[in-house]
């Protein structure tokens, strides 16, 4: 029995496109007090910070790309994932008409706007996962169009930053792309960066690291310095929120490693707006928590 | 905050200077990159006929984009059923896609402003000192808190492209923005990025 969740669903995503995450937000609040008072930096951030804040209070879209949503969920056995789909389908129109959402999904051929958000079988992208045990777990994560065109893949070596098939080589690229971005994906940003797979995993991993919390250390301790040593770097290029240039210009980065092919070596790059909007739905005995 | 009013004269454009924070009031138009391409196409390099009520929306927004501002914007818009439209959320879209359009956009209608995110290249920068005009840079993502600054919608041009890429008139007041991109030949944008250069080329032991 699959019961209908749609109501819930309509609250995640109104949760997601309105109300930022704690733990971007204290690290939004962390960057502010670095940044130079008077200065464009602090005045971006404080801006930020104010527009995060109004947006919780009115309920109403943090930013007005609500971006592609992205659900990931994680079901035990017997739940019907025809049924999940169409009730997130249907969430997904409701929210698009109360104004949570912006009509995105638009027709790459005809450039026609379907109006409601949805679109073939991709718009809004949706996994599936059964696990084990009783609890239902759905992620969303509205991911923007800007910070999305500056993502990034590298296949390894790449000669022009003598970017081997190591992780001096990852740094080199991962630099790189944040270099590359400047402040067009609305930084600060977040990196999340898969090592490894192939054209289509590595991208799709690079997102889905993004759902680590910000203060959660990476198990893999190589992994770890790494994440720290990227960030700090990536600040160093003097950036800063929006690209006025000052302290911050990456707010965390995010690092996960996949097994690869012999000859491929792909290190995938996806950055992700200061608009981290990302919330998560948990399901258990008929009850219903949001984090 | 040094206000600006649209229509902005010759005079007041050339007395901005990169890195002067305003606050804009009047009547701006948005316009990405369907409304881009389109007038590209349809007015200016003339390599599509005018069809429907092209014309009559080019007589239109004559008037409003000489001297005026637009705004690269793709706002969420409440009341889409009643037509009385409200701006629920209108922060600034990546302006570097229209650059192959903007400078030759700014030129035929005499177009003094263009705000947006990311700044712009070489083409704009160049439009900006013959026009003369400048990229008012405003805050990525703060779109409840820019939305606050839209006082009115007047109306909407072009909705067949969409809620994100049509052309909304819209009056605003106190609108924040940075002058990022000035009439005297000057970019942040281009400056921080030269700096950001160097820094990573010491960084991958890349210098030259
Ligand atoms: S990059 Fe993010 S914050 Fe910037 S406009 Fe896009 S969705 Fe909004």
């Amino acid at each position: 029995m699959t019961p209908d969740l749609t109501p819930h669903f309509l609250e995640l995503i109104r949760l997601a496109a309105t109300d930022l995450p704690p733990d971007v937000e204290a690290a939004l609040q962390r960057a502010l007090d670095q940044e130079e008072p008077g200065s464009a930096a602090y005045g971006a951030l404080a801006t930020i910070l104010k527009n995060v804040e109004l947006s919780r209070a009115n309920q109403t879209p943090i930013c007005q790309d609500t971006g592609t949503p992205i659900f990931y969920v994680s079901h035990p056995e017997g739940w019907s994932t025809r049924k999940l789909r169409q009730q997130i389908e249907t969430a997904v129109v409701q929210a698009t008409q109360k104004s949570y959402l912006r009509p995105n999904s638009v027709d790459a051929l005809s450039g026609k706007n379907s109006g409601n958000n949805l679109g073939g079988h991709y718009f809004p992208t949706i996994h599936f996962e059964e696990v084990e045990g009783e609890v239902l777990t759905v992620e969303l994560m509205l991911k923007g169009g800007g910070c999305e065109n500056v993502g990034a893949q590298y296949s390894l070596p790449y000669e022009a930053l003598k970017a081997g098939r190591d992780l001096e080589g990852v740094r080199r690229v991962v630099l790189d792309a944040v270099y590359r971005a400047q402040g067009q994906g609305c930084a600060p940003g977040i990196l999340g960066v898969a090592i490894g797979g192939d054209r289509g995993s590595g991208y799709y991993a690079s997102k889905e690291v993004l759902f680590r919390r910000l203060d959660e250390e990476n198990d893999n301790p190589e992994l770890a310095q790494l994440e720290k040593r990227l960030t700090e770097e990536a600040n160093r290029l003097g950036i800063g929120p929006m690209g006025f240039g000052g302290r911050t210009t990456v707010l965390g980065t995010k690092i996960t490693a996949l097994h690869r092919l012999p000859a491929s070596y792909f290190v995938t790059v996806s950055y992700m707006c200061w608009a981290y909007r990302r919330r998560r739905m948990i399901w258990q005995n008929g009850r219903v928590s949001f984090e | 905050m040094r206000p600006i009013t649209i229509p902005i004269s010759d005079e007041v454009i050339r007395s901005l200077k990169v890195g002067d924070p305003v606050s804009l009031n009047g009547v701006m138009v948005t316009g990405r990159d369907a409304v881009h391409k389109w007038l590209f196409e349809t007015f200016i390099a003339k390599t599509r006929l005018p069809q429907g009520d092209d014309l009559e929306v080019y007589e239109a927004i004559k008037p409003l984009l000489n001297g005026g501002v637009i705004y690269h914007c793709g706002p969420v818009v409440a009341g889409l059923d009643t037509k009385e439209y409200r701006f629920v959320a209108a922060g600034p879209t990546t302006s570097s896609r229209e650059e192959p359009y903007q400078g030759e956009v700014m030129r035929h209608f005499n177009l003094k402003g263009v705000v947006g995110k990311g700044g712009m290249g070489a083409k704009t920068l160049q439009a900006c000192q013959e026009v003369p005009g400048v990229y008012f840079h405003t805050i990525g993502g703060a779109a409840s808190w820019l939305a606050q600054s839209v006082q009115r919608v007047f109306g909407v041009y072009k909705l067949e492209f969409g809620v994100p890429e049509a052309m909304w008139v819209i009056e605003v007041r106190d609108f924040p923005a940075v002058v990022t991109m000035d009439a005297h030949g000057q970019s942040q944008h281009a400056e921080i990025e030269q700096r950001s250069r160097r820094v990573l080329e010491q960084l991958i032991g890349l210098e030259t």
